[in-house]
């Protein structure tokens, strides 16, 4: 009962994203804290590794991930609340050359 | 605030009093590190450039490597020639000549060989050491300073601890009347929007602009996707998930103040102040553009663990990762993972390792120099080698 709790940061108070000091097992609770101090328990859906982010809203596709109330990406899957947030569920919008290439998105 | 450094001809103060043995061109290497290997005080400018070019590319390389002898942080310049370089050796050493500082020159070809152009540069780098042994370090106030800023295998803590410890750092040194040089265009993109605020003029902002976008649009003209290259492999593995995430982390180093103007790759400032400097994002060529600007010191932010130096300059490394502090100590000068634990703020952080910087430009050692980690040198180029 003395281990100490995993914590992660919320930079901005408008992110839907948290980052997590500290390596997670699926169902683990972290405390994340504000900018502002406040600290929020979210359950973790997933394994996350040191340094990783986990959702803090439910995020539908395409909707923007946000992170030092900056937009860092969109998704490319529905997010749920505790759920990894990485490469296999969200997307640069950005330097895609990929994109201009297909005549399309960017 | 002031340090302790060496005054120089020019006005310029160096922190380090290094006789520089500079190839002319990349043929000219092996020689420059046989003279390095046998000399006190010597460091070798290696890089892989200096022939086989376009012309601006060898305008460029021969710039280059003048800003460097003229770098505060060297006292003396060996030039050494192989005698059918591209670049233009003549101009190379009438510039640095020029600050006032002692020159001397050996051509590989003309001398006869390697070995002969061993021993004579041996020689030539002696004497020069010898010339310049003899001066001491005088107190003078920070606003002689330039301080280059660099961060390297970031992972989701450098955003975090260790580049805000770098924005503390260099908002202090702006305040002191300094100069701070940040650059990194790649790692701009997707927070151009917030630098462009930051700048002095609207001409300034869309400089920011337009370097930005012409970094994002050579990826474009390629029809490539810039993920595979930035974020990086380690930075992707360090929970960074796209290079607009990486951007916003990456610019919270250069503080808070207002950005006087962008500087191409072999310019230097025309002031005091914080300045941006168009650089790709690898190492060895952004740290050689800001030993290019004038910088005598660096702060080099990195999560994962860089260990990378560069010769004549010393880098004091900041880690924001507290597990990697840990590993890789021996290489990091300023545990900023403090912050990521909750056990230090970022001022307090700041403090230690602004105070650290005073000391590292008066003479103490960084780690990087303890380990003779030196030589991460390389002149970004634009044109194809032909």
């Amino acid at each position: 009962m003395n281990e100490e709790r995993i914590k992660g940061l919320k930079n901005n108070e408008i992110d839907n994203v948290a980052t997590i000091f500290g390596q997670v097992v699926v169902s683990s609770e972290v405390d994340v804290m504000d900018s502002k101090g406040n600290t929020i328990v979210v359950k973790v859906l997933d394994e996350v590794p040191y340094g990783h982010k986990i959702a803090l809203k439910e995020i539908k596709i395409g909707e923007q991930i946000t992170k030092y109330g900056e937009e860092i990406g969109v998704a490319t899957k529905e997010i749920k609340v505790g759920e990894h947030v990485h490469i296999h569920n969200i997307d640069s919008i950005r330097g895609r050359g990929d994109w201009a290439k297909e005549g399309g998105k960017n | 605030m002031k340090f302790c450094g060496y005054i120089r001809k020019d006005g310029s103060v160096g922190t380090r009093n290094y006789v520089a043995v500079i190839p002319a061109v990349v043929c000219a290497n092996e020689v420059v590190e046989n003279i390095v290997y046998s000399t006190k005080m010597t460091e070798g400018i290696l890089h892989h450039q200096g022939c086989c070019q376009t012309p601006p590319d060898l305008k460029r390389v021969t710039d280059s490597l003048i800003k460097i002898g003229e770098n505060p942080n060297v006292g003396a310049a060996l030039i050494v020639s192989l005698g059918c370089e591209g670049v233009d050796t003549d101009r190379l050493e009438k510039e640095i000549r020029a600050t006032g500082k002692p020159v001397e020159r050996v051509n590989i070809q003309e001398i006869g060989g390697t070995s002969k152009a061993i021993q004579k540069g041996i020689d030539l780098a002696q004497k020069l050491a010898l010339e310049i042994s003899g001066q001491q370090r005088e107190e003078v106030d920070l606003s002689k300073l330039t301080m280059g800023i660099k961060c390297g295998a970031s992972d989701t803590t450098s955003g975090i601890a260790s580049n805000p410890v770098i924005g503390y750092v260099a908002d202090k040194i702006v305040e002191a009347g300094g100069t701070v040089i940040f650059g990194e265009t790649t790692e701009f993109i997707g927070a151009e929007h917030i630098l462009q605020r930051r700048a002095k003029t609207p001409e300034v902002a869309a400089d920011i602009k337009r370097i930005v976008d012409d970094i994002e649009n050579r990826a474009k003209a390629i029809g490539v996707d810039m993920r595979k290259g930035q974020p990086t492999p380690g930075n992707i593995e360090g929970g960074l998930s796209t290079i607009e995430e990486k951007s916003l982390g990456a610019i919270v180093k250069s503080g808070t103040k207002t950005i006087e103007g962008v500087l191409e790759y072999t310019e230097k400032p025309c002031g005091k102040g914080l300045w941006i400097k168009n650089t790709p994002g690898r190492e060895i060529e952004v740290l050689t553009a800001m030993a290019i600007g004038g910088a005598q010191v660096m702060l080099f932010s990195t999560g994962r663990g860089a260990p990378q130096g560069f010769p004549v300059v010393p880098i004091i490394k900041i880690c924001g990762n507290p597990i990697t502090y840990d590993r890789m100590c021996n290489d990091m000068d300023i545990n900023a993972g403090k912050i990521v634990v909750g056990e230090k703020s970022i001022e307090e952080v700041g403090e230690e390792t602004l105070a650290k910087l005073l000391r590292v430009a008066s003479g103490e050692v960084a780690k990087g120099e303890a380990i003779k980690y030196t030589k991460s040198m390389d002149i970004y180029t634009l044109g194809p080698v032909i």
